[in-house]
């Protein structure tokens, strides 16, 4: 009597393993499969171009029933299977028994759904059958749809639904999108591609609850207050594998249904193959494994010899005009390296990260031809060693018998684009070198090469060094640092005029050479794109140095110095008492009358610091921002309230000054000071902006200094009321604030752009400066407040360490 | 080796790091991408800078008090620098950093 195969779950994978059954030994079995959905095996991946219209649903049936018919296959689809019995060895179907020798439990996974409140609504759909892609298939131009998820199947089901005109917003709980398959670099540029399609994307945002009116969904609301109206709402956040029945029915499980290398479960007649096994410890959500696994187990239900052995997998999004790829292992490990190629005029990001000469992980967007060509590398586990300094530039400038960036320009062929802003090629560029272009500056002005976004210079360079040999000198430029040819004043520039509005855009369309930057381009990218965007750009703590990170300046033994803000130097015996009465709590070893007319609390431990904040918060005491690159102090002299000399209110005014600019970001410290009378006792004529009052008026004076270098401040301008000198300081803050090179003192700049253009800016123009005032204004919006505060609420328990070994009694 | 669970992914900022207190000293662990960490002495061979204080980037650090850079791969000293720093094995599993524990037990101390 033949044998009785039973397989449950008519999916990709025990497709499969029926197609090698049935190949390798036609007559070996009777066969029965059952299926839950009403169908038997199609092309699952294949759902997203159906959903796009770029296919239709029987383009994508893999097995229909002549196959089934041909092979005598008895197909019970659109029937659950209950209960496995072992001791009877039957499968309970809905529909009846059916008596197995050998069984393959083929169950697939099912679709996480967060259980947020609203959950159960209609329209709140998996993205995981065919019945889900009708759903998401009847939406139209005047429908709205969330997804929640920017993983491969929520971009997926985002762009199919956009492709129908369908309003789509997707949700994404991480900072980058795809971030299990990409790095940041690449993620941005994907973010980017999917925006150009008209989706709307959320990062970093946190889905609270789902709304809905007469049992139907009908909005998401985001935890910061967001409504996203929709119609429908799609989850696809993950998948857990569909053990259920090997549970109920006793077989060794964890995560998925526990399988040895011949695919057999605990159960010596019992099979599993796809997403509902467990592999040494892997559970799987792509189809190349599962092939793998199925070939297996077709021979290992023959009695064949065959094991199965896990190998790196490779990702592609099918969104058409999205070209990414990712292969392979980006997780930690020591002795890693990194190889990154950007080419931002064609939106190409390439990173290959190495390991003991192998290449172990490759991302690829916008231009991943090579993909494959590198995936075999890393299957292979080749020795790249030899190649590795052209390994970026792919298959076809390998084999040559130098290996360096000189050859591999040099093997460009003429046709190739170099500047892809102006469109110039190599052969443009050769001919000019050739008729006598002899540096940069005279092949940007015979070619436009490099002459808009200067991101090919370093090309244009090394084609000059090539074609004229030792006739060339590499110039050293002054760039920011190693991650980038370009010099501050070209990024700032490009910002602006690009519209970059986060670090990852800057390091992605200016070519950076590392994949997140340095401690010397982070803290002033961070700079610019907060002073350039302060509402689109939020504020990274991480790109900071560690004083405007803990809002504290670091001492040389590790502890911390805490100033508190005593507005233009006024303080009280009630904030006098307070900061004694933390100066004793938290037993700070030294209190100093500081420079800038504060008390300096030394000494403090890091630990401490939210606690002694919170102290002087209650007491009304801020920051003082005495560690930042932002106002410091106003210092003023008693004027007009004290002093026989005094010929307007100077302490008022400097309050009133602090007030209007506490909080705010600048290239550098930004120290005031007014004085109430020419006699100067404030020492206003050596800050970066001075106030000096007399009978007439105000008289504003910029570009002091009195460290390292001592200069006296250069007159800006006389104004006769309070009101104008506050807006003429907020002017020339803002102005050096949006044009000043990170860590320039206001006098550097003041130098660099000249008295006369300022005074034209902030005096004459007053358009203008209304104008900066505005922008200032805006971007105090955001930074006007205490972070001291703000940290004692949100952060304090990142101030202690994450775990404490010390605490436990020794062994 | 036996793996100590210290804490989520998600209590390290992205390219931050937090402290881990121990009988033989801090250990600083460093978030360096999405799913990445590294775990090495805290204290800084120059001159003892607080090394979960300074600007994490690619797999490096740069200590806060005078800008040496350390590979977290190998804890050496990047460019002209001399010195270099313990690492641990660390592993994420789930989200849950874990850390072997001989970085937290008296016996490694040796
Ligand atoms: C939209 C989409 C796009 C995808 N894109 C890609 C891609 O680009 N690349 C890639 O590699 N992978 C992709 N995948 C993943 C891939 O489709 C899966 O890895 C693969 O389908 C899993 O195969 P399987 O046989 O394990 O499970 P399935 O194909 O899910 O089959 C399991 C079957 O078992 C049935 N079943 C479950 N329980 C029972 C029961 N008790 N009784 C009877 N029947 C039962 C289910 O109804 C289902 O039909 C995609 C998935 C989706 C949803
Ligand atoms: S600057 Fe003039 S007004 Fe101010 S304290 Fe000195 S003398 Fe008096
Ligand atoms: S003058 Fe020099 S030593 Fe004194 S506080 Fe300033 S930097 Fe430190
Ligand atoms: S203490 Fe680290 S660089 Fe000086």
């Amino acid at each position: 009597m033949k044998q009785r195969l039973v397989v449950i779950g008519a999916g990709m994978a025990s497709g499969r393993v029926l197609e090698h059954l049935t190949d390798s030994a036609p007559d070996a079995f009777d066969i029965t499969l059952f299926n839950a959905e009403p169908r038997g095996n199609y092309n699952r991946i294949m759902l997203s171009p159906v959903l796009s219209g770029e296919k239709s649903y029987e383009e994508i049936v893999t097995h229909d029933d002549a196959w089934y018919a041909e092979r005598g296959i008895a197909c019970r689809f659109g029937e659950k299977v209950e209960k496995i019995d072992r001791e009877m060895k039957v499968v309970e179907g809905a529909n009846g028994h059916v008596p197995y020798d050998k069984l393959v439990v083929a169950t697939g996974s099912n679709p996480f759904i967060i259980p947020l409140p609203g959950h159960d609504l209609e329209g709140v759909i998996a993205y995981r059958d065919l019945e889900d892609t009708q759903q998401m298939m009847d939406m139209g131009p005047d429908n709205k749809v969330v997804v929640i998820g920017g993983g491969l199947l929520g971009l997926e089901a985002a762009a199919g639904m956009a492709a129908h005109g369908v309003d789509v917003t997707v949700v994404h709980i991480m900072g980058h999108l795809m971030e299990r398959q990409l790095d940041e670099a690449a993620g941005y540029l994907l973010k980017k591609s999917l925006e150009d399609k008209g989706i709307k994307i959320c990062l970093q945002a946190n889905s609270k609850e789902i709304l809905g009116r007469s049992g139907k969904v009908r909005a998401l609301l985001l935890d910061d207050g967001t409504e996203l109206p929709c119609d429908l709402l799609v989850m696809a956040v993950g998948i857990r594998p569909n053990t259920a029945l090997a549970q109920d029915t006793g077989l060794a499980i964890g995560r998925g249904i526990h399988v040895d290398d011949q695919m057999l479960t605990s159960d010596p007649d019992i099979y599993a193959v796809g997403e509902c096994v467990e592999h040494n410890g892997e559970v799987f959500g792509l189809v190349a494994p599962l092939y793998d696994q199925a070939k297996v187990a077709g021979q290992a239900i023959l009695d064949e010899e065959a094991s199965f052995v896990q190998k790196s997998l490779s990702t592609k999004l099918k969104v058409t005009g999205c070209d990414l790829f990712s292969a392979g292992d980006f997780a930690d490990g020591p002795g890693r390296e990194d190889i990154v190629f950007r080419d931002p005029s064609r939106g190409v990001y390439k990173r290959l990260v190495i390991e003991e000469d192998c290449l172990i992980g490759a991302v690829m967007y916008g231009d991943t031809a090579d993909g494959s060509w590198f995936f075999g590398l890393i299957k292979d586990g080749t020795n790249i060693d030899e190649m590795r300094e052209t390994l970026i530039f792919g298959p076809a400038y390998q084999g040559g018998d130098t290996a360096d960036p000189l050859s591999a320009v040099a093997a460009l062929p003429p046709e190739a684009e170099i500047c892809g802003c102006n469109g110039v090629c190599k052969g443009d560029i050769v001919e000019a070198i050739s008729a006598g272009a002899g540096d940069l500056g005279a092949v940007r002005a015979s070619t436009k090469a490099s002459a808009s976004c200067g991101t090919c210079t370093g090309l244009v360079e090394q084609l000059l060094q090539v074609t004229l040999g030792d006739g060339f000198e590499m110039p050293t430029t002054q760039s920011i640092c190693g991650c980038t040819d370009l010099t501050h004043e070209d990024v700032r520039r490009l910002i602006k005029g690009q519209e970059l509005k986060s670090q990852a855009a800057v390091w992605q369309e200016l070519g950076w050479n590392t994949p997140n930057g340095c401690h010397v381009c982070r803290p002033a990218i961070n700079y610019y794109l907060l002073a350039d965007w302060p509402l689109a750009y939020q504020d990274d703590p991480q790109s900071r140095f560690v004083n405007e990170r803990k809002h504290a300046n670091i001492q040389k033994d590790g502890t911390f110095s805490v100033v508190p803000r005593m507005w233009g130097g006024i303080t009280t015996p009630e904030e006098l008492r307070a900061i004694a009465d933390a100066a004793d709590k938290y037993d700070v070893p030294t209190v100093k009358v500081t420079g800038g007319q504060r008390i300096d609390l030394l000494g403090v431990k890091g630990e401490d610091l939210p606690l002694i904040w919170s102290d002087l918060n209650k007491a009304g005491l801020v920051s003082g921002h005495a560690y930042s690159k932002g106002l410091r102090t106003v210092k003023t002299c008693v004027g007009t309230d004290h002093c026989r000399f005094g010929t307007q209110d100077s302490t008022g005014l400097g309050i009133k000054l602090e007030k209007t600019l506490w909080g705010s970001w600048t290239p550098h410290k930004l120290k005031l000071a007014v004085s109430g009378c020419p006699r100067n006792c404030a020492e206003a004529t050596c800050k970066d902006i001075g106030v000096v009052c007399v009978d007439s008026g105000y008289q504003i004076s910029i570009g002091g200094a009195a460290g390292m270098d001592v200069k006296e401040t250069e007159t800006l301008c006389q104004v006769s009321t309070e009101d104008e000198a506050i807006e003429v300081v907020m002017a020339v803050t803002q102005a050096y604030r949006e044009g000043g090179k990170y860590l320039d003192r206001l006098y550097k700049w003041l130098g660099k752009v000249g008295m006369d253009w300022v005074k034209a800016q902030v005096v004459d123009d007053l358009q203008n400066r209304d104008a900066l005032v505005a922008r200032f204004e805006l971007s105090q919006s955001i930074y006007r407040k205490d972070p001291w505060a703000e940290h004692v609420r949100e952060k304090a328990q990142t101030y202690g360490p994450i775990a404490d070994f010390t605490l436990e009694a020794a062994e | 080796m036996s793996w100590i669970d210290i804490g989520h992914i998600d209590e390290v900022p992205l390219r931050g790091a937090r402290l881990v207190k121990t009988h033989i000293g801090c250990i600083a662990v460093f978030r360096t991408a999405e799913t990445e960490v590294y775990a090495a002495t805290n204290s800084c061979p120059h001159k003892g800078g607080p090394l979960s204080e300074g600007i994490v980037h690619g797999q490096s650090v740069t200590c806060p008090l005078h800008n040496w850079v350390f590979d977290l791969n190998t804890g050496e000293a990047q460019d002209a620098d001399e010195g270099r720093i313990n690492t641990y094995p660390v592993r994420l599993e789930d989200g849950r950093i874990l850390l072997d524990d001989s970085a937290v037990t008296r016996r490694s101390a040796a």
